[in-house]
C-alpha cells in the first residue's frame, strides 16, 4: 500500500508562509477550491487555507529557539475524521491514503473537526463544506503534468526545501530516508492515529576549537617581527 | 470547544423528550403490575407522547442549525457502522416513530390484551410498542451521548459518565416534565412523578459532580511539546499563523472569560439541582401548584442549556494548542 | 458527488495558456509562469529554468492573484477638484491627454525657467535607469530612489572598500562556505535566492551564526543567535578584528597582494598630506581607478620597493623613515593602532555580548578562513601578470543588511565588516564573498555629481549625473559657500558621500524651503505619506501646509502608483499605473540587475494579462513625457518624436549614439548574436520572450573569482562594456577618500572647504580606519528617559506597504504588535497582548504588545508597515490595519535635535545621509484603563477613489475564468 506525506524539515524552515499562499493559491481554482474568504477588504477578514506557518519559541532569554512550524492535513494512517463522518464525505484513498472530503456528499456537521486532534480541517462557512488539505491530488495525479511538477503546489514552492513528498511506505523513497536518517518524527503520537506527515527536528552544528589550534607555526606575525639586531657580544665572541 | 446553541438545545430537547416517554411508560409498567394506584388514563399517555414528540421535534428542528448543509442531511444514515452522529441520526427519527406509535395505539385504545402472563401482567400492542420506544429512547442517550462521549481527543467527554449524564439528564427532565403534565391534568401521578424526578435529579447531581471532579483531576494528554516535537520546559507559541480568527479559533474556543465559565458552572450547579427539587417539595408533600412545578421545570431546563453550555466550555480539544497566540 | 481528482486535468477546465514572466510583489525579481484559465490568472508559480529562483515562489508571488484584482487599484487619472482640499482625497476623473497636457505644459515651464524646481523621487522601483535618465535630461539634480533610505550604508562602506556590496550588488557563497555569518538581515532583497542557499548551507553542515537583537525568519534557524544591542554592531566587529590581528588569524598573502595593507601612508600629523599615501612620480593615464603608485617596505632589503615588485614581501607592520625623511606606516600598521583600544572587553559593556563569545566568534572566523581553506583547480592569472593554478578561498562568508545600514553609524560599521571580511581574505573567492556584476567597480566607481548650480541650466540636459560617487571633496555638489545645490542637500558637506540621495529629506526640505522651495514633486512607486517618511504624521501635514498667500508650500504633487495608498491623498494628479503583469518592465544592467555570481543576468517582465481600466505603464509616461518636452534622448535631430513606445524604446535607445549598450543586455546585435555590447536588435523582446524573459551570460570558470584583480575578467569586462578600466580594485582597508575629506575639514586642503559649522562634523566622522561612534540620536537625547531603541522586521508574507490590500497576505499580518521582551513587561508593570505606549521624543503611539524571549531586552521591534490608515488601500475605515495595527514611523525623527552642525540636520549617516530608522530611542508605559482599544494616531478615514472599484461582498471565493463574471464576487 502506498501513503503519500509530506515530510517537512524545522531545521530549514524559515517560516515564509510561501506554502501557505502557494496552496490557496493552487487550491482556490482547483478540484477543492474556492477556498472562501470572509471580510476580504473589512474588518476582521478570515478565511480558508489548508496550510498554516506558526512560530513557536522556547527556552528563554538568550537561550531562545525560536521555531517556524507548517501545518496542514497530516494524512493520518488511522485517520479518526474518517470513520465518525456520518455520510462518508470524508475518506482515505485506497490507492495512496490521501485524505479527502467530498463536498458535493458533506453536509457541514463539523463533526469530522473534532475527530482530529491537530486542528488541520477548516469549515469554509460559504460553501459550508467541511475543507483541508488534499495533498494537492489533483496536481499529483494530473498526468498531464510534467512529472517533476507532479508534486504538492506548496512543495513545488518552498523556497528552503523544507517540504519533502513522497510514499513513506516506501523504504527507499525520499521522504522514508529522511525520517529514518534524520529523526523524522509525528506529531502527537500519542493519539495513535499515526500520521502520515512527519517532521524532521532542528539540528546544531556547534564548531569546537583548540586552543592549540589558535596559534599555528605559521602565524603572519612571526613574519612581522622586527627582530632587534643586537650588536654586543654573542657565545661566538667567547672563546676558552 | 464553542458551545453552539443548536446542538445545546437539540440534546437537552430531546432529553427531555426522551425522558417523558420514559416517565409515561414507568408509570404504564407501574400500573400494569398494579404499583399505582390511579390510572392515568389514556389521554394522559396520548398528550405526554405528543409532548414528548414536540420536544424531540423541536430537538430535531434545532438541530438543523448545526448543519452547514441540511438538504442533504438524508446523507447521514449511510455510515451507521462507524458514526455515532449517523447512528444518531438513524435513532432519533425511528424513537419518534416509535413513540408516534404508541401514541397512536393508545389513541386507538388497542390497549386490549394480547396475551396475558401469569395473574396480572397482560401484554397489550401499546406495551409491546412502548417496550420497543424505550429501547429506542434508551439507544438515542447512548447515540446521542456517544456522539461526544466517543471523540477520545476530547478527554473531558470521553467518559462513561457523558453517557450516564446525558441519560439521567434527559429523565430527570423528562419526568418533571411529566409531573407538571400530571398536576396540569390533575391525574393524582404528580407525586410519582416528582418523585422519580428527585431520585433521577439527585443521581444526575452524582453523576455530573463525578464528571466534574474527574475533569478537574484530568491532566491533558497532548502538550505543546508533543503538538510540535519540541522537548523543552519552557515553549511557547507566538504566531498562529494568522492574526485573525479562522474555522478553528471560532470551533474550539468558548472565547468567554473564565468568570463567566465559573458562573455558568455555579449557576447550572444551582439551576439544574437544588432549585427545582425546592420547587418540586411542596408538590411531592401535596401543597404544590402548578405554577410552582412549571418554575421547577424552567429552573432545571435553564439549568440544563446551562450546563450543555459548560459541557462544551470545558471541553479541551487538542488543537487548541497550535492556536494559543496572535501575532 | 465530486469528480474523481486522479480521472481530472486542470487543464481541460477552460482555455488554458501559460506565460512567462517575471515576478514583481517584490525587488527579488524571480521568474515567474502564469497559467490563465479563460483569461483570467490560475497560478503563478516559480519558473524551473529561471536562474534566480529556479522553481521556487515566496507568499507574496504566489498572491499575485489578489494584488491583480485588489480592490485598491488605480483605474483613472485623477485631477483634485477644483477647490478641493490636499490630503482629503477629492478627486475628478480626467481623460490622460489632459493629464500629458497638464504636465506638458507645467514641467515646459519649469524646465525653462529653473529645472531643479521640479524634483523626481521613486521608491522601491526598478527603472532608475529610466528614472534617473529623465532627470539628467530634464537637466533636474533633484532625482532619487529609495536607496537613500533604504541601505544606502551598505552600498557605500563596502563600495567604498572593496568595490562591490550586498544588497543588488553581491552577497556570500553559502555553496561552498563553512561558516556563515548573517548580522541585521531580516529579509533582503535576494529573498528565495538566499533562502534557498540557506537550506543547502544548512543541509551541508555549515555553521549559521546569527547577530541580531531579534531572533525571527532567518535567524530562527541559526546554530547560535548573538543577541546584541542595536546600533553598537561597530563595536563588536571591530573588537573582533583587534582579536583576530592580536591572534595572527588574518590571511596575510590576500592583505598584502589584495588590499592597500602594505601600501606606505604618510604620517606626519603637521604636514598636508599627514594620511594620504606615499605616492612617487610615474606615470599613468589619469582615469578614476586607484593608481598604483605607491609603496611597500619590503622585509628582506629593508626599504620601500613599488607595490607588486615581483619577488618583494612587504611588511603590514611597523613605521618607517622614507630617504626624503618622511614618516610612513603600512596601512595595516594604522588599522592595528586604530582597533587597539576596541578589546573585546570594551565592546562586551557597549554591546551586551560577554567578551568571551567575542573572542570566540573571532577565533572560529580565524580558524575555519584558515584550516578550511577550499581549493579550487581552476587557473586564472591576476592584473600583475602572474599566473595562478589555482582558485583559493576561505570559506567564511557574511552577509549583512540594513541593521547595520539604518543607522547613522552605519557607515563605520559596514566599514568594519568589509575590513574584517577583507582580511579573512573572503573577497570574490569561493566560500566568501562573491560579487555580481557589474561589480566590482573601481573604488569608488566612476559617475560623479554635478560639480555646482552651474551645472543646472534653463532648457538644459543637468552636466553630471543627478546620482555619483564622490571621491574628492571637488566631487561634492556644492554652492561657492559649501552650501547644498539639490533639494535633500545629498553630496553637500553635510552627507557628502550620499551616494543615493537623501528622498526622506526631500519632503522637509521642500517644506521648509531649505535650501529653496521647488515647484512640483513626482512621487513615483513611494509612499511618502507613510510608510517611507520619518516622522509620518508631522510630513503628512507638511503636504498640506500652506504659506501666507494660502498657497500649498509643495505647490504641485504627482503622483504615479498602481493602488491607493495613503500618499495618494496627497496628490494634486494621480497617474493609474499598471501592474507588473500588465507591462514591459527592463530589469536593466544599467540600474541594479538581478546578476549571479557567475555572470551577469538580466531579465524582462511582459505582459501577460491586459491593463486594467486606463491605467498606463510609468515608462510609457515617461517616454511621452520626454517627447512631448522634446528632451534631447527622447527626440530626433528634427524635433520628433524618437520612440513609439517603451518597448520601441528598450530595444533601441543607446547610451550615446553607436555605443552598442542599452537597457538589455541580451541578444543585442543586429540577429541577437551579441550580448552586453552590440547594436539593437528588433526581435530583443521576442528572444527574452522565448528565454523564460532572462538573459543570463555564465563567466568561464577562470573568470568568476578574484575579479578585482583577474586580468581576464577585468579585460572581459572592460570589452564588453562594462567597466571603464582594467585596472586592479584592491580593498581599502584604509581609505583614502575619507581621508582627504578629512584634511579639507582640517583646512589642510585646497578646493571645496566645507561651512564652519560642519568643518568640525567632518573631521570628526571622515576617518580613513572606521571608528565607533554612539548613534547620533543616543548622543543627543536623554538616553534615560528613553532607555530603549525600536526597530522594525520585514515580515517574509508582505512588502513594504504594499500588500495590505491583498486578500490573502493581509490575513497573515492583519495589524502588529510590539514585540518586547517579557523582562521590560514585568518591570514597565504590562502584561501580554496589553495596550501600551510608546514614547520617542518627537511622538507617542499606542498599541498592544506581545511578550517575546526572542528579542534583547533594551531592543522592542514590530513588523514593519503592517499598519495602515483608515481607508487607504481599499479597505473598510474600520479594518485592523488602521484600528490595531500601527506604524512605527511616527516615532522616527527625520531630523536630529539641533546641535553645533545645524538646527535642521537629518537624521542620517553624517557619511552617507543613510535614514537612520533604528536609531529610534523610545519609553514604553502601560496605557490607562479607560483609553480605548484602539491604536493611536488615527487620521481622519481616506476615502475611495473615482474609478477604484466599489465596497467588494462581504465573500470572495476567488476561482480563475469565473471570479470576474458577475455575481461571482
Ligand atoms: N520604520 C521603518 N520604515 C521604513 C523601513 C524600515 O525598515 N522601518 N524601510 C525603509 C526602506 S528600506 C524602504 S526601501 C522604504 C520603502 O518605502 P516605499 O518605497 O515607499 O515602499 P512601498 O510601501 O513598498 O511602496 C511604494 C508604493 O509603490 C506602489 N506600487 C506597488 N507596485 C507598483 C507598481 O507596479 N507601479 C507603481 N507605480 N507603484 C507601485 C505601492 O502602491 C506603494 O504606494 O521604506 C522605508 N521605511
Ligand atoms: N518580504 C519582504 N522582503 C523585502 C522587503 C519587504 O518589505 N518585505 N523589503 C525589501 C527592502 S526595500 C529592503 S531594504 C530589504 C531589507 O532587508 P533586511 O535588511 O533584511 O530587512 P529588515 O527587516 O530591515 O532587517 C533588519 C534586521 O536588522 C536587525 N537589526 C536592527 N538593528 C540592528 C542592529 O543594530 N544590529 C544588528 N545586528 N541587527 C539589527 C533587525 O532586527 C532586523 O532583523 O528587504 C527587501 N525585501
Ligand atoms: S514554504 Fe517552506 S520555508 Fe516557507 S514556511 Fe513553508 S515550509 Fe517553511
Ligand atoms: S463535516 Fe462533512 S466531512 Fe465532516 S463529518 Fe460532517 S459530513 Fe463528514
Ligand atoms: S490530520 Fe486530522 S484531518 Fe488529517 S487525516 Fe489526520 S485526523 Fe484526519
Ligand atoms: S499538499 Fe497541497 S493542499 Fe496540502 S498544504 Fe500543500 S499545497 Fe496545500
Ligand atoms: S521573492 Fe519577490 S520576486 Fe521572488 S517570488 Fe517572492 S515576491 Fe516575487
Ligand atoms: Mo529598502
Amino acid at each position: 500500500m502506498t501513503q503519500l506525506a509530506l515530510v517537512i524539515d524545522l531545521n530549514v524552515c524559515v517560516g515564509c508562509h510561501a506554502c501557505v499562499t502557494s496552496c490557496k493559491e493552487w487550491n482556490t481554482s482547483g478540484w477543492a477550491g474556492p477556498m472562501s474568504d470572509h471580510n476580504p477588504y473589512d474588518a476582521d477578514p478570515s478565511g480558508t487555507f489548508f496550510n498554516r506557518v506558526q512560530t513557536y519559541e522556547f527556552g528563554s532569554y538568550p537561550n531562545t529557539e525560536t521555531v517556524h512550524f507548517p501545518k496542514s492535513c497530516l494524512h493520518c494512517e488511522e485517520p479518526p475524521c474518517v470513520p465518525v463522518c456520518p455520510t462518508g464525505a470524508s475518506y482515505k484513498r485506497e490507492d495512496n491514503g490521501v485524505v479527502l472530503v467530498d463536498y458535493d456528499k458533506c453536509i457541514g456537521c463539523k463533526y469530522c473537526s473534532w475527530a482530529c486532534p491537530y486542528g488541520a480541517r477548516e469549515f469554509d462557512e460559504k460553501q459550508r463544506v467541511m475543507k483541508k488539505c488534499t495533498l494537492c491530488i489533483d496536481r499529483i495525479s494530473d498526468t498531464q503534468l510534467p512529472e517533476s511538477e507532479r508534486k504538492p503546489a506548496c512543495v513545488l514552492a518552498c523556497p528552503t526545501s523544507a517540504r519533502l513528498f513522497g510514499d513513506v511506505h516506501d523504504p527507499d523513497s525520499e521522504v522514508s530516508v529522511a525520517i529514518r536518517e534524520q529523526g523524522g518524527y509525528p506529531l502527537m503520537p500519542e493519539w495513535g492515529t499515526n500520521p502520515g506527515n512527519h517532521y524532521l527536528p532542528r539540528r546544531k552544528i556547534r564548531l569546537h576549537i583548540h586552543e592549540d589550534e589558535l596559534v599555528r607555526v605559521n602565524n603572519p606575525l612571526q613574519k612581522e617581527e622586527i627582530v632587534p639586531i643586537d650588536s654586543g657580544d654573542t657565545i661566538d665572541d667567547v672563546a676558552w | 470547544m464553542h458551545p453552539a446553541f443548536s446542538v445545546i438545545f437539540l440534546t437537552t430537547l430531546i432529553g427531555v423528550g426522551q425522558g417523558l416517554f420514559l416517565a409515561l411508560f414507568t408509570a404504564q409498567l407501574y400500573r400494569l403490575t398494579g404499583l399505582l394506584e390511579h390510572d392515568p388514563g389514556t389521554l394522559f399517555y396520548q398528550y405526554g407522547s405528543l409532548l414528548a414528540l414536540c420536544f424531540l421535534a423541536l430537538g430535531l428542528f434545532s438541530s438543523v442549525f448545526h448543519l452547514g448543509r441540511p438538504e442533504r442531511a438524508w446523507r447521514t444514515a449511510s455510515r451507521w457502522r462507524s458514526s455515532w452522529l449517523s447512528r444518531e441520526v438513524i435513532a432519533l427519527p425511528l424513537t419518534m416513530v416509535t413513540i408516534a406509535l404508541y401514541a397512536l395505539l393508545h389513541y386507538l385504545g388497542l390497549t386490549q390484551p394480547l396475551i396475558t402472563i401469569g395473574e396480572d401482567f397482560s401484554l397489550d400492542p401499546t406495551l409491546i410498542a412502548g417496550t420497543v420506544a424505550t429501547v429506542m429512547v434508551f439507544s438515542l442517550f447512548i447515540c446521542t451521548s456517544m456522539i461526544y462521549a466517543a471523540v477520545r481527543f476530547i478527554q473531558q467527554w470521553h467518559t462513561p459518565l457523558t453517557v450516564l449524564n446525558f441519560t439521567l439528564f434527559g429523565i430527570a427532565s423528562g419526568f418533571m416534565v411529566a409531573a407538571l403534565l400530571a398536576a396540569w391534568m390533575e391525574n393524582g401521578l404528580v407525586s410519582f412523578f416528582g418523585g422519580w424526578a428527585v431520585v433521577a435529579t439527585t443521581l444526575a447531581l452524582f453523576g455530573r459532580s463525578a464528571a466534574l471532579y474527574r475533569n478537574h483531576k484530568l491532566r491533558g494528554k497532548s502538550s505543546l511539546q508533543s503538538a510540535i516535537g519540541v522537548r523543552h520546559t519552557i515553549v511557547t507559541q507566538k504566531a498562529m499563523g494568522f492574526v485573525g480568527d479562522s474555522f478553528n479559533t471560532r470551533e474550539f474556543f468558548h472565547h468567554r472569560s473564565p468568570r463567566t465559565v465559573t458562573a455558568v458552572r455555579n449557576g447550572f450547579l444551582l439551576l439544574l439541582f437544588p432549585l427545582p427539587l425546592l420547587l418540586l417539595t411542596p408538590s411531592l408533600v401535596g401543597g404544590g401548584s402548578l405554577e410552582l412545578l412549571l418554575a421547577a421545570f424552567g429552573s432545571q431546563y435553564l439549568g440544563l442549556l446551562a450546563e450543555r453550555w459548560y459541557f462544551f466550555a470545558e471541553a479541551k480539544h487538542p488543537q487548541n494548542l497550535y492556536y494559543q497566540t496572535r501575532s | 458527488m465530486m469528480q474523481d481528482p486522479a480521472s481530472r486535468s486542470d487543464r481541460d477546465i477552460g482555455r488554458s495558456e501559460v506565460k512567462n514572466t517575471t515576478c514583481y510583489m517584490c525587488a527579488c525579481r524571480c521568474g515567474i509562469r502564469v497559467t490563465l484559465r479563460d483569461g483570467e490568472i490560475r497560478h503563478i508559480e516559480g519558473n524551473p529554468d529561471h536562474p534566480l529562483n529556479r522553481g521556487v515562489i515566496c507568499a507574496k508571488g504566489a498572491s499575485g492573484i489578489m494584488k491583480q484584482y485588489s480592490p485598491a487599484r488605480l483605474t483613472k487619472p485623477l485631477l483634485r477638484k477644483e477647490g478641493g482640499e490636499r490630503g482629503k482625497s477629492e478627486f475628478e476623473e480626467i481623460s490622460w491627454e489632459q493629464a500629458f497636457a497638464l504636465m506638458e505644459e507645467r514641467l515646459s515651464r519649469i524646465r525653462n525657467d529653473d529645472p531643479k524646481k521640479f524634483a523626481l523621487f521613486t521608491g522601491r522601483d526598478q527603472m532608475q535607469a529610466l528614472t534617473g535618465m529623465f532627470a539628467k535630461q530634464f537637466g533636474t539634480p533633484n532625482y532619487a530612489a529609495h536607496g537613500g533610505f533604504c541601505s544606502v550604508n551598505m552600498a557605500a562602506g563596502l563600495i567604498y572598500t572593496f568595490g562591490g556590496s550586498f544588497w543588488e550588488f553581491g552577497g556570500p557563497d553559502l555553496d561552498r562556505a563553512k561558516l556563515f555569518v548573517m548580522i541585521g538581515t531580516a529579509e533582503d532583497h535576494h529573498s528565495n535566492p538566499l533562502k534557498r542557499a540557506l537550506a543547502q548551507f544548512k543541509r551541508q553542515g555549515g555553521r549559521f551564526i546569527s547577530i541580531n537583537p531579534v531572533r525571527t525568519g532567518y535567524s530562527a534557524i541559526a546554530d547560535e543567535w548573538v543577541p546584541i544591542k542595536p546600533g553598537t554592531d561597530g563595536a563588536l566587529l571591530l573588537a573582533i578584528i583587534n582579536e583576530i590581528i592580536k591572534q595572527g588569524l588574518f590571511d596575510r598573502d590576500f592583505i598584502v597582494n589584495y588590499t592597500n595593507g602594505a601600501e606606505l601612508v604618510i604620517n606626519e600629523p603637521s604636514r598636508a598630506d599627514h594620511g594620504l599615501f606615499y605616492r612617487v612620480e610615474m606615470h599613468y593615464e589619469e582615469g578614476c581607478f586607484d593608481p598604483q603608485n605607491k609603496l611597500w617596505w619590503d622585509r628582506e632589503l629593508d626599504v620601500p620597493m613599488g607595490t607588486q615588485t615581483p619577488g618583494c614581501d612587504p611588511r603590514l607592520l611597523g613605521e618607517y623613515v622614507m630617504d626624503d625623511g618622511t614618516h610612513v606606516k603600512p596601512a595595516f600598521q594604522l588599522l592595528t593602532e586604530a582597533v587597539e583600544e576596541y578589546t573585546p572587553e570594551w565592546a562586551e559593556g557597549i554591546s551586551g555580548i560577554p567578551a568571551a563569545t567575542i573572542r570566540r566568534l573571532a577565533h572560529e572566523m580565524g580558524v575555519v578562513a584558515r584550516d578550511q581553506k577550499i581549493e579550487l583547480p581552476i587557473p586564472w592569472t591576476d592584473v600583475w601578470g602572474n599566473e595562478h593554478n589555482k582558485v583559493v578561498g576561505n570559506p567564511v562568508a557574511f552577509h549583512a543588511m540594513r541593521g547595520l545600514a539604518a543607522h547613522s553609524n552605519g557607515f563605520h560599521t559596514i566599514r568594519s565588516l568589509g575590513i574584517l571580511m577583507t582580511i579573512l581574505g573572503t573577497i570574490d573567492r569561493p566560500g566568501g564573498f562573491r560579487h555580481k556584476a557589474p561589480f566590482p567597480r573601481p573604488v569608488p566607481p566612476c559617475p560623479k555629481p554635478p560639480k555646482g548650480p552651474e551645472s543646472v541650466q534653463p532648457g538644459e540636459v543637468l552636466d553630471g549625473m543627478p546620482l555619483g560617487w564622490p571621491a574628492d571633496p571637488k566631487d561634492l555638489f556644492v554652492d561657492a559657500e559649501g552650501e547644498a545645490v539639490r533639494i535633500d542637500k545629498a553630496f553637500s558637506w553635510e552627507y557628502p558621500l550620499s551616494v543615493h540621495g537623501l528622498m526622506h529629506n526631500a519632503i522637509t526640505n521642500a517644506w521648509r524651503g531649505d535650501p529653496y522651495p521647488i515647484d512640483t514633486l513626482l512621487l513615483f512607486m513611494a509612499n511618502m505619506g507613510w510608510n517611507s517618511s520619518m516622522n509620518t504624521e508631522k510630513v503628512r501635514q507638511m503636504l498640506v501646509d500652506k504659506n501666507e498667500e494660502g498657497e500649498y508650500k509643495i505647490p504641485f504633487i504627482i503622483v504615479a502608483d498602481t493602488f491607493q495608498s495613503e500618499t495618494i491623498a496627497f496628490a494634486d494628479l494621480v497617474l493609474p499605473d499598471t501592474s507588473y503583469l500588465e507591462r514591459h518592465d527592463a530589469m536593466s544592467m544599467l540600474d541594479r540587475p538581478i546578476s549571479e555570481y557567475d555572470g551577469p543576468v538580466d531579465a524582462v517582465r511582459i505582459p501577460v494579462v491586459p491593463p486594467t481600466g486606463e491605467c498606463k505603464p510609468f515608462q510609457e509616461v515617461l517616454i511621452e513625457l520626454g517627447s512631448r518636452l522634446k528632451l534631447p534622448a527622447f527626440t530626433k535631430e528634427d524635433g520628433s518624436r524618437k520612440f513609439k513606445n517603451y518597448p520601441d524604446f528598450i530595444v533601441n535607445y543607446e547610451t550615446s549614439p553607436g555605443s552598442g549598450i542599452g537597457f538589455l543586455a541580451g541578444w543585442r546585435g543586429k540577429g541577437g548574436e551579441k550580448f552586453l555590447k552590440g547594436e539593437p536588435n528588433p526581435r530583443q523582446w521576442e528572444m527574452y520572450s522565448k528565454n523564460n524573459c532572462v538573459f543570463h551570460y555564465e563567466l568561464p570558470k577562470s573568470y568568476q573569482y578574484m575579479r578585482n584583480w583577474n586580468r581576464g575578467y577585468l579585460e572581459w569586462a572592460r570589452s564588453h562594456g562594462m567597466t571603464r578600466y582594467a585596472e586592479p580594485i584592491n580593498c581599502h582597508l584604509y581609505s583614502e577618500v575619507l581621508q582627504k575629506f578629512r584634511l579639507a575639514a582640517q583646512g589642510k586642503r585646497e578646493g571645496k572647504q566645507p561651512p564652519d559649522r560642519l568643518r568640525k562634523r567632518i573631521e570628526n566622522f571622515f576617518t580613513p580606519l572606521p571608528f565607533y561612534y554612539e548613534t547620533l540620536e543616543s548622543q543627543l537625547v536623554d538616553t534615560h528617559q528613553f532607555p530603549l531603541t525600536a526597530i522594525t522586521q520585514r515580515p517574509m508574507a508582505m512588502y513594504h506597504s504594499w500588500d495590505s490590500q491583498n486578500a490573502w497576505l493581509r490575513q497573515i499580518h492583519t495589524h502588529n504588535y510590539l514585540f518586547v521582551n517579557p523582562l521590560l513587561g514585568k518591570s514597565q508593570g504590562f502584561s501580554d497582548g496589553d495596550w501600551i505606549w510608546v514614547e520617542s521624543p518627537i511622538n507617542k503611539v499606542r498599541c498592544m504588545c506581545r511578550f517575546s524571549e526572542s528579542v534583547e531586552p533594551g531592543t522592542v521591534w514590530t513588523w514593519n508597515a503592517v499598519g495602515k490608515a483608515s481607508g487607504a488601500w481599499g479597505l473598510a475605515a474600520d479594518a485592523n490595519e488602521s484600528r490595531k495595527g500601527f506604524l512605527l514611523n511616527h516615532l522616527i525623527n527625520e531630523e536630529l535635535p539641533p546641535c553645533e552642525a545645524g538646527n535642521h540636520m537629518s537624521n542620517s549617516d553624517p557619511v552617507t545621509g543613510q535614514a537612520a530608522w533604528f536609531d529610534t530611542r523610545v519609553k514604553v508605559y502601560k496605557a490607562s484603563a479607560g483609553e480605548p482599544e484602539c491604536s493611536s494616531p488615527q487620521f481622519p478615514t481616506q476615502p475611495r477613489v473615482p474609478g477604484q472599484e466599489k465596497k467588494r461582498g462581504r465573500w470572495q471565493g476567488y476561482v480563475a475564468g469565473i471570479f470576474q463574471k458577475k455575481g461571482r464576487r
